[in-house]
């Protein structure tokens, strides 16, 4: 592997009109938390039975593909794997920024957002709830130390970059098991209470992360003009399969360990077989478009000639990875709770029917802020320091990358 | 000074505004002076600062073969008494306790029974919490500090009884209670009206409750009713699977 050069982003105005863009987004969001809070939550289509909803969804998706495009940059230091080498520090940066806007959507939907002091100063240690915002906080220093280590001059700093790389992979292994115990611990709700969502997670973050890194890379790359081979995105592509497929594995075996027990099989029924908005997005949302048609395109041919194919499939899989969080987050919810097992309820609390949920717009909106937050936090950081190296050409990168006979090779010339 | 006391409409305003001070005081304090003298009245009234007794574990039992379909004084003696009040088919009112509707679709029985929260001696409301908002006092009675909940609702999501509400909109100003708060933004549920209990009260349901389908007492204390019934009786918990332990329990379940 030859030398790498990093270099700031290029570009003037549509760097700030990217920025301004985003920008607005960003205070769209804003503006949708402060009117949730305002009017209290009775303005959103949460409910005492959907208590958590469309920012939930948006937080959860994207806390967990923050940890998973940190895998990027752990793939070349920790795994040793050249051609992934020169992402890692894009990686660690994207992997910091997508946790923030997360953690963001999540805390400005809290009931009292105001009370931020008091979730940082008061902890129950047996709520994994508060174990989390640990392994957050931790996730920011731990990333950033490593990013440290890569980007600093100084030779014993650098020393230091796969023992920080190690430390950072171990530490979002914890996180995202922390992210799915939120739900597996659960033992009072039927879609809940399976210790296979901690690994679950773990393999979900695998597959919207890199999703999200390759849109993301691809998206940067092609608006500088800066040199990218198709060797590499069609390298990473392939790896995103044997992710997706992995993650399809866990969840089939999830529904598959509930389908078994008698008590399960009322909220699997309602969730595969319900004909509702929840079966829809699990099998053609998760399973037909964020699974089978993305595996299908990135082991295709055409994504040796182009690289279409990887980003079209990226784009799938993190539709496919809403959907799935969607079912998961607001599809437990909308299954009642059983208080008498095997029995006929009603009351005024609406006991024993299904629960609707309409998201509003400014949920909506607060999810998007979010994830323009992430967006603008990198675009800004690629801005101002050397996170890109100057050319991702097969040949420079990795000579094993180059595809032969390839037709096309993508955005060749140099910014 | 000498120019003032001889000044005899200056005399007059000191006297006036002596007096005032002494009225405004005596206002101000009456009240405070009141409750003090009629709290004094309670029995078991405890101390302020006084420790919460550990040796205490307050529950409720639920006669459900007294309990009727159409009776709802406990839901409404508990609405009076801690100022909520759930518009029929709303599904973002508070509601601390609900008459639940239950039918075997194989025999066709049926029964009706109040379900609250059943103030565990396991909370899975409680091991969520992340601030220790959600928390289990030292006799037992499960209750939400208003000062450190966040509003993340995840007490919510673990409560296996659908125990809790979330406060979505500011509450009429004629529904607020000072002892029992529901700031906009926070979870609330029912603290077996721990304000009446701490000064030798029963719950507002349970002294509501005119056909005796409610006994409320320490589960601890072998003297007292309600640990006598249960010892005589096989009482049930809703969901005792889980092993929650709760502290409401009811006679005969569905």
């Amino acid at each position: 592997m030859k030398r790498i050069h990093y270099a700031e982003l290029e570009g003037r105005v549509g760097y700030y009109a990217a920025l301004g863009f985003l920008g607005a987004l960003v205070l769209g969001g804003l503006a949708a938390a402060y009117y949730m809070e305002h009017h209290g939550h009775v303005v959103t289509g949460m409910t005492n039975e959907i208590v958590w909803g469309m920012p939930h969804v948006f937080a959860v998706f994207l806390i967990i593909a923050a940890s998973g495009i940190l895998n990027v940059a752990s793939i070349g230091s920790v795994f040793n794997k050249t051609p992934y080498k020169p992402l890692g520090r894009l990686s660690s940066v994207l992997a910091v920024a997508v946790l923030a806007g997360g953690l963001t959507i999540l805390v400005l939907d809290l009931g009292r957002p105001d009370r931020l002091i008091v979730a940082m100063t008061k902890y129950n240690f047996k709520s994994i709830f508060a174990w989390n915002i640990y392994l957050y906080n931790g996730f920011f220093a731990v990333v950033l130390l490593y990013l440290y280590t890569q980007m600093s001059r100084l030779w014993w700093v650098q020393r230091y970059k796969k023992a920080a790389g190690t430390l950072a992979f171990l530490w979002r292994l914890i996180l995202t098991t922390g992210t799915g115990s939120i739900f597996g611990w659960l033992v009072a709700r039927q879609a809940y209470d399976l210790a296979i969502y901690a690994p679950m997670f773990i393999a979900l973050s695998f597959s919207f992360g890199l999703a999200f890194f390759l849109l993301v890379m691809i998206a940067l790359y092609k608006s500088v003009e800066r040199p990218l081979g198709l060797g590499l995105v069609n390298r990473m592509g392939r790896l995103l399969g044997v992710f997706v497929a992995a993650a399809a594995y866990f969840v089939i075996v999830a529904h598959l360990t509930n389908l078994y027990a008698a008590e399960h099989q009322g909220v699997e029924k309602f969730l595969l077989f319900g004909g509702n908005i929840y079966s829809f997005l699990l099998w053609v949302g998760f399973g037909l478009v964020g699974t089978a048609i993305p595996l299908a395109l990135v082991f295709s041919k055409a994504a040796r000639r182009s690289m279409t194919p990887v980003v079209v499939a990226s784009a799938l899989v993190i539709l496919g990875g809403i959907s799935l969080v969607y079912v998961i987050i607001i599809g437990g919810q909308a299954y009642p709770l059983v208080l008498f097992p095997g029995k006929e309820v009603s009351s005024s609390f609406h006991e024993g029917v299904i629960n609707p949920y309409s998201p509003s717009f400014p949920e909506i909106m607060l999810g998007i802020g979010g994830v323009a937050l992430a967006l603008a936090i990198t675009v800004f950081a690629t801005k101002v320091l050397r996170i890109l190296p100057t050319t991702l050409a097969d040949e420079e990168v990795d000579p094993h990358l180059v595809i032969k006979d390839a037709e096309v090779v993508e955005l060749k010339k140099a910014a | 000074m000498s120019e003032h006391k001889a000044d005899p409409t200056f005399e007059a305003a000191r006297r006036r505004f002596l007096q005032r001070i002494a009225g405004a005081s005596a206002l101000t304090l009456a009240p405070g002076v009141v409750l003090y003298t009629a709290g004094s009245d309670e029995a078991d009234a405890k101390a302020p600062g006084e420790p919460l007794d550990p040796k205490v574990r307050w529950g409720i039992v639920i006669d459900t073969r007294k309990c009727t379909k159409e009776c709802d004084r406990c839901v409404e003696a508990c609405k009076a008494e801690n100022g909520w009040d759930a518009k029929p088919g709303s599904r973002t009112d508070v509601q601390w306790i609900r008459k639940v509707n239950v039918k075997d679709p194989k025999t066709g029985f049926e029964m009706s029974l109040p379900v609250m929260c059943q103030h565990c001696a396991n909370p899975p409301c409680v091991d969520v919490c992340p601030t220790g908002a959600s928390m289990k006092r030292a006799d037992g009675i499960v209750r939400v500090n208003m000062h450190i909940c966040i509003g993340c609702r995840y007490c919510m999501m673990a409560c296996p009884y659908k125990a809790r509400s979330f406060v979505h909109e500011d509450l009429p100003e004629q529904n607020k209670r000072f002892h029992a708060p529901m700031g906009k933004g926070c979870v609330t549920s029912c603290d077996m009206c721990a304000h009446r209990i701490d000064v030798g009260r029963i719950p507002a349901c349970v002294e509501a409750c005119d056909k005796g389908a409610m006994i409320f007492g320490d589960l601890n204390d072998p003297d007292s009713e309600i640990s006598k019934f249960v010892a005589s009786f096989p009482v049930q918990q809703i969901r005792a699977d889980l092993g929650t332990d709760n502290g409401v329990r009811y006679t005969r379940l569905p």
